[in-house]
């Protein structure tokens, strides 16, 4: 069972109650990441970090593995996997490239050229 | 008696502000939306109001995932801007209004809107982007004090958009009663269609936004009939930020003039959009 849920909108996640209770502790995880010194420990010994905030198994291997569509699969926030991200260094253009198997250049070139509008 | 005097309308990306701070606002990407808040903002320099009220959500930055207040009101008399993670936006905290806060939140009860109460907030770039929108050289302040008002819109289910339209004229009502000020300026936050997540990232709608545009201002029970899958469908998972915009026409005159209006693809993933509204008719 994925986060995509009726009505009928392939391609969208629909961040609902039940997606937001499984990803409860990841994305606090996330949101955490937001001070330097929160930062630090994590990088310091992630798979610790993870324990310490009671993440699953599946979402420990996704964080570790930076594998952003899992977290998406497994209960992410956009918003609040963002904060990993871009501690990564990486853009939400690189991320919109990720979930949409293009390149982070080719994303732009999409969005600069007017969005996505046939999608 | 209080009076609104204009409603604007804007998105609230944090690349604007990005854009902004980091002195890119004349780079060829981002020109053509900075030269479209020109008439926007001169505007809004002539016609300061005593007080402002801004509808925005915030994004994993002043408050998690605990508790997702439908509605909500801050009642500080001061809202420090939030760090989000790589320092916070060079820009002032924002004065808050706890007078205000308290008439409202007990006009909108008696109303039938039982609002959650945030007595400490920061604020995020859905905060202070607007502001920045507004008001692109605050100095050491912003031109006025600045009230919050917090709607859920990400996590589903959010409010329809017929309840943020209503709460929209409840608020003109609760306005209208306060003794405290004589102008206000209300700002409706997001938008315009985007989608940041999923195989539809990217996704932008420019039919549905500028139906949007047109009936934000000529038509906004059309807006106000649309379903969350409507939103979700038509405007992008992210894109139903834009029943907040509902919250401010709602506090508004059945009929009002555009001022200006802005349309730009893309800021970073997203369609930006602005419309500035004085509160009477010409
Ligand atoms: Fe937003």
């Amino acid at each position: 069972m994925t986060s995509r849920i009726s009505p009928d909108l392939p391609g969208t996640y629909v961040f609902d109650g039940p997606t937001s209770r499984r990803g409860l502790r990841m994305n606090k995880l996330f949101m955490s990441l937001r001070s330097e010194a929160a930062r630090a420990d994590f990088l310091a010994d992630e798979p610790g970090y993870c324990a310490r905030f009671g993440l699953t198994d599946d979402q420990t291997e996704a964080v570790l593995g930076r594998d952003w569509q899992a977290m998406l699969d497994l209960g992410g926030s956009i918003f609040y996997i963002y904060k990993l991200a871009m501690m990564d260094g990486l853009s939400m253009q690189y991320l919109g490239g990720v979930f949409t198997g293009m390149s982070e250049a080719d994303f732009k070139a999409a969005m600069l050229a007017g969005g996505r509008t046939d999608v | 008696m209080s009076e609104v005097i204009w409603g604007l309308a804007t998105s609230h990306v944090p690349s604007i502000g990005a854009a902004m701070d980091r002195g890119m606002t004349a780079d060829p990407v981002w020109a053509p939306l900075f030269e479209g808040y020109g008439p926007a903002r001169e505007w809004l320099a002539d016609n300061k109001p005593d007080v402002a009220i801004l509808i925005y959500n915030d994004h994993a930055n002043g408050i998690d995932l605990d508790i997702v207040p439908t509605f909500a009101i801050g009642t500080a008399d001061r809202y420090e801007v939030a760090d989000e993670g790589f320092g916070r936006r060079p820009v002032p905290d924002v004065i808050g209004s706890p007078e205000l806060s308290f008439h409202l939140l007990q006009n909108l009860m008696d109303d039938g809107f039982d609002l959650t109460v945030f007595q400490e907030l920061d604020v995020d770039h859905g905060f202070t982007v607007p502001l920045s929108v507004w008001t692109p050289d605050p100095g050491d302040k912003w031109p006025c004090p600045v009230v919050p008002l917090l709607v859920n819109v990400i996590q589903y289910p959010q409010p329809t958009a017929a309840r943020c339209y209503a709460l929209g004229k409840a608020l003109g009502r609760a306005i209208a009663s306060f003794e405290g000020a004589r102008t206000v300026g209300i700002l409706g936050t997001g938008g315009m269609s985007h989608q940041l997540a999923g195989a539809r990232a990217g996704f932008i709608n420019p039919e549905f936004d500028a139906m949007f545009l047109d009936a934000i201002e000529n038509d906004p029970e059309k807006l106000a009939a649309l379903t969350r899958e409507d939103f979700i469908r038509e405007a992008g998972s992210e894109g139903i930020e834009l029943i907040m915009w509902l919250v401010m026409r709602g506090a508004m005159n059945a009929e009002v003039r555009k001022v200006h209006s802005v349309y730009h693809v893309p800021a970073s993933n997203t369609a930006a959009g602005l419309a500035l509204f004085d509160n009477q008719p010409a």
